[in-house]
């Protein structure tokens, strides 16, 4: 091939040379060329080797409908694997080489498999190499010779995050007919955005010209007047790559994805020309007449100098006028349709009702001529009876399958054509249109009307107005032949380029019993390459309805899937994004030493760092504090939910299985939470801070659930009560142990005697100078009060307090100490010694539950249950005086052989100085005194005894302490 | 990405809700029997055809009935709990 002279509106830049390096060799092209163009204008003979059999290939479709030039690009300092020559448009300085190659593309060692061809039959590794010795062997094999390109590994990362973007229409593929919807649909006035993947839109409006300057004008006309209208967003070099619900398309740019919405969407893909099947179809020099039409008009390289063009439609004409004009001599026109009713042009031989059944190569292996033949009814052929013809190109124009693959995914239906032997959508989901080629419709004014009428309906869609019926458009041409397939004894007759399949392997493959389309994909793998079946799904049809002798529309389809065309996992990877909440007092936290935990979303400390201590060390100084003096902890994590109004004490009474309509004002009460089967959900404080005000407390974890549920029981109840979910609003810190008060009294005016602010009372008054509600709750055993307040102002407060506890001892403790000390208590964590199908009778939380409320959620499971037997009870333990380790927790408890439950939680307490837990466990062993065996790593069992709860303090006396003396005198 | 409408904010994409299951009738618990009650607690209605369910819009907090076909993948409409005549 060479440069023609300036071809009118060509792609290519003259006055910029591009200097590259191809396969060890400088070579140079023009800006607008693509790497494949260059190639092909520098006279480059081959651009690759084929998948499996290692044959020289040059181009096929020039279209990336098939990967025969695939190349591995260095640039800039890093590779990418698998470009694709035929549209990656040349930026200049490249170093190229051709994938899939051993030892280069010229003297690839691989081309020998050509001629192993027999022992490579399809599936044939399906019947081998299943040895489990041999495996490894094999399977390294494969893998080194299967592979494509290279991965570069030291290539820069590159970020490509994701744009939105909305429209009225989006019109996919910008040739006439998608033009044509562009207009219709901007003179309606939607707002339009148009792809197309080429690098200029007209598609084959301007190639597929038959040297007819009419036709050129009217195209150049269309094209001006998208340009120059500002209700349309052109978007050249891009590609829609999918289609997803409710017209969400995401557009593939050179840069990065950007995702779509569109009001309607308008497909106008085309059609992908298809090749015919004849012996040696994938010589170099074998190309599809709309490839040398794209080489001609836009990249002027002249594709042969004598060719011969394989007919069985209209369009190969306008390939024969396109390259008579460039000065290629016209061999023939091999026509297999009897009658060939078009203008041929002057000189040239029309054999009519003949098929090229073999390509001839020269001992370079490109194209040297042509055997053609008179085919029978039946395909075959007399082999005595054929004809050569000298050439050095072959255009093959025999027929078109459309490009639906979007319209499939959006669930269209279609309906094989007789006329066009092409699917066709036959229905189509609300809001999505066909038009052109895709829809069945080739002539150049019907493409322009089809489109102008899918634009129109597609905006009046967009603007909520009820589509009119599209009139239905007839195409009287036949632009695909129903069989240009042939077979051959020697085979190399090519169905799918990609994977080197031929005709033979069909037949192989359904003699074998894969004759269902599905079947014969996967086990041929058809239409599995890179080009996904976009030159061979149509054939492949067609060839399984022949075999089967059944019509093509019974066989049916595969179905189609994401993405359109390949794209780059940088396009595709997204930023790893973890949410991390951290409340308001972080930095005094990290400023303490704290040693983080994640508790859901939430960043909590797990102990604060002291040094000299290890954890364990650091822990029990904590746990130690808390009992003899005083400790600051952090529990701002915890849910915070208001209810008020009439009906909020009833709509207490209804979501806790507790009493609350009797609550004080003024005091706290244990609230638990069962869901309608009676499990247990959550737990939490309840204050009653007026008598339609209520305010509580719900699990760091539950808040966002426990909050919605709320909210959705009364929308069903419509009582009059409003709802506040105030966890990111509020912090909250619990200061606890013997010195709490007196801590407190320093930083207060409030009353914190012991009768005027008993256990479990709630009250509202001023510390550090900030309003806070304090409860009188003992969580972790001692006298202790949870403050909450604004959030911003929590770390004056906690500032105050750390100074104000410092003469006491006092130390911040965290999410560790905190579990410990509850454990002592033997206080149930929900989640962690109840699980997800604990209801309160199991947990022996029978106290909480008031079964008399005329109803709550989970009553009436609660009264099924307590009829049945109890499946497990939460009891305490102690390890045995002479245990030789410690169980974790979930390590198992076994009873007679059996599993008998499990650990739920465990410690050293440093305050009894024994090892304590809690585990759920079989009811017949929940006796106190009895004795557990618990296996733990190893397989050795643990002695345990059954304890009673609490482990420490059993009449909680130390939550009610009342100092007898304060700071200033006074008696408490 | 699928576009759920919600009755107050109108057309989001379907990641700002979460599906909360069937809009079912509680029977009275004081009348059912056992085995009605487990029923209702336990057993759900699980064939592909125009279903009524909880959703909730994350973002907005707002509880409203989905009517969608499952089978057609296709939200018939949305409503405010109660307002279905609307």
């Amino acid at each position: 091939m060479k440069r023609l002279p300036p071809q009118p509106d060509e792609w290519i830049d003259r006055s910029r040379t591009l200097d590259f390096r191809f396969e060890g060799r400088a070579v140079n092209g023009f800006a607008g060329d693509t790497l494949a163009s260059a190639l092909l204008a520098a006279g480059e003979a081959f651009l690759g080797r084929s998948f499996k059999y290692h044959r020289p290939r040059s181009v096929l479709s020039l279209a990336n409908h098939d990967v025969n030039a695939l190349m591995q690009v260095t640039h800039k300092g890093h590779s990418r694997p698998n470009v694709r020559a035929d549209v990656t448009p040349l930026a200049g300085g490249e170093v190229v080489t051709a994938v899939n190659t051993f030892g280069g593309l010229a003297a690839d060692k691989g081309r020998f498999l050509d001629r192993l061809g027999a022992f490579l039959p399809v599936g044939f590794y399906y019947k081998a190499f299943y040895s489990k010795r041999w495996f490894p062997y094999w399977e390294r094999m494969f893998r080194f010779m299967t592979g494509l390109g290279r991965v570069d590994v030291a290539a820069p990362r590159v970020r490509t995050p994701k744009r939105y973007a909305f429209c009225d229409v989006l019109v996919v593929g910008g040739g006439p007919s998608g033009l044509a919807a562009a207009l219709a649909a901007a003179d309606a006035g939607a707002k339009v955005v148009l792809v197309d993947e080429n690098q200029q839109v007209g598609g084959s409006g301007l190639f597929a010209l038959g040297a007819d300057a009419a036709q050129h004008k009217q195209m150049n006309e269309l094209v001006l007047a998208i340009r120059s209208n500002r209700r349309i967003e052109v978007m050249t070099g891009c590609f829609a790559s999918g289609y997803y619900t409710d017209h969400w398309v995401p557009i593939v740019t050179p840069t990065c994805i950007v995702k779509m919405r569109a009001a309607a969407v308008v497909l106008a893909g085309g059609a992908y020309e298809q090749p015919a099947v004849f012996r040696n179809n994938d010589l170099p020099g074998v190309m599809l007449g709309s490839a040398a039409q794209r080489l001609i008009h836009r990249y002027a390289v002249k594709p042969c100098e004598r060719a011969v063009v394989f007919a069985g439609n209209d369009d190969a004409y306008r390939v024969a006028a396109d390259l008579a004009a460039v000065g290629v001599v016209i061999a023939a026109i091999v026509d297999l349709r009897p009658a060939a009713p078009n203008s041929v042009p002057a000189g040239v031989e029309v054999r009519r009702g003949m098929a090229v059944v073999e390509a001839l190569a020269d001992r370079r292996g490109l194209l040297r001529g042509v055997r053609i033949a008179t085919p029978a009814a039946d395909g075959t052929w007399d082999h005595a009876a054929t004809e050569e013809i000298a050439c050095d190109g072959l255009m093959v124009s025999v027929g078109f399958a459309p490009a639906l693959a979007l319209a499939y995914q959006a669930g269209a239906r279609m309906r094989f054509d007789m006329q066009t032997q092409q699917f066709v959508p036959a229905t189509l989901p609300d809001g999505l249109f066909v038009c052109g080629r895709a829809n069945g419709i080739h002539t150049l004014p019907l493409k322009l009307a089809d489109g102008a009428e899918a634009g129109a309906a597609a905006a009046a869609v967009a603007h909520g107005l009820a589509p009119h019926p599209r009139a239905a458009m007839i195409e009287t041409a036949q632009p695909s032949h129903p069989y240009p397939i042939f077979e051959h004894p020697r085979g190399r007759n090519f169905v799918d380029f990609d994977e080197d399949l031929q005709l033979k392997d069909f037949f192989n493959a359904a003699q074998e019993g894969y004759d269902n389309i599905e079947l014969l994909k996967r086990f041929s793998t058809v239409g599995m390459g890179p080009s996904q079946g976009k030159h061979s799904n149509m054939n492949a049809i067609r060839i399984l309805a022949k075999i089967r002798g059944e019509p093509v529309e019974k066989v049916g389809t595969t179905t189609s899937r994401p993405m359109f065309h390949p794209v780059p996992m940088a396009h595709l990877a997204g930023r790893a994004f973890q949410v991390e909440r951290s409340t308001p007092l972080h930095a005094r936290h990290v400023a303490a030493g704290a040693v983080w935990m994640p508790a859901g979303q939430w960043q909590r400390p797990e102990y604060y760092a002291v040094a000299g201590l290890r954890r364990e060390a650091a822990i029990t100084a904590e746990v130690v504090a808390v009992r003899e003096a005083a400790g600051l902890i952090d529990v701002g994590t915890l849910g915070k939910i208001e209810v008020y109004g009439p009906d909020a004490a009833l709509f207490l009474e209804r979501v806790y299985t507790g009493r609350f309509a009797n609550l004080k004002v003024g005091m706290t009460r244990y609230g638990l939470m069962v869901d309608e089967s009676a499990v247990v959900i959550d737990d939490g404080v309840i204050a009653r801070l007026s008598e339609e005000h209520f305010y509580f407390t719900t699990t760091t974890s539950g808040s966002a659930t426990v909050y919605r549920e709320l909210t959705r029981w009364n929308t069903i109840w419509g009582l009059n009560v409003g709802i506040t979910n105030l966890t990111g609003h509020l912090a909250a810190m619990n200061l606890a142990g013997p010195a709490a008060r007196r801590i407190l009294k320093t930083l207060t005016d409030g009353n914190l005697s012991d009768a005027l602010f008993p256990y479990l009372g709630a009250r509202e008054m001023r510390v550090a100078g900030v309003a806070a509600r304090l409860l009188r709750v003992g969580f972790v055993g001692e006298l202790g009060y949870e403050l909450h307040m604004a959030a911003d102002c929590a770390p004056h407060v906690w500032d105050a307090l750390t100074s104000a506890g410092k003469p006491f001892g006092m130390r911040p403790f965290g999410v560790e100490a905190q579990r410990l000390l509850r454990l002592e208590k033997g206080h149930v964590i929900i989640g962690q010694d109840t699980d997800g199908l604990t209801n309160p009778l199991e947990a022996s939380m029978q106290w909480a539950v008031k079964m008399d409320k005329p109803f709550f959620v989970g009553q009436r499971s609660l009264q099924i249950l307590a009829k049945q037997p109890l499946r497990q009870k939460l009891v305490g333990f102690v390890l045995a005086d002479d245990a030789t380790g410690v169980p974790k927790e979930c390590h198992l408890v076994i009873e007679a052989g059996a599993i008998a439950g499990r650990v739920t939680s465990i410690a050293h307490s440093p305050t009894l100085k024994r090892v304590i837990g809690m585990a759920l466990i079989a009811p017949e062993l929940a006796t106190p005194g009895r004795s557990l065996k618990i296996r733990i790593d190893g397989a050795l069992e643990i002695e345990a005894v059954v304890t009673d709860l609490p482990f420490y303090d059993k009449d909680g006396g130390r939550q009610r302490i009342a100092d007898g003396v304060d700071m200033l005198g006074e008696a408490a | 990405m699928k576009i759920m409408t919600c009755p107050i904010n109108g057309a989001r994409p379907v990641s700002e809700f979460a599906y909360a299951g069937a809009l079912r009738d509680m029977p009275d618990p004081a009348t059912a029997t056992d085995e009605q009650w487990a029923a209702y607690v336990f057993n759900k209605q699980g064939k592909a055809g125009i279903k009524r369910e909880w959703w909730y819009h994350i973002a907005s907090g707002v509880w409203f009935i989905a009517e969608r076909d499952t089978a057609a993948d296709r939200v018939i409409r949305t409503y405010l709990f109660g307002k279905e005549a609307a």
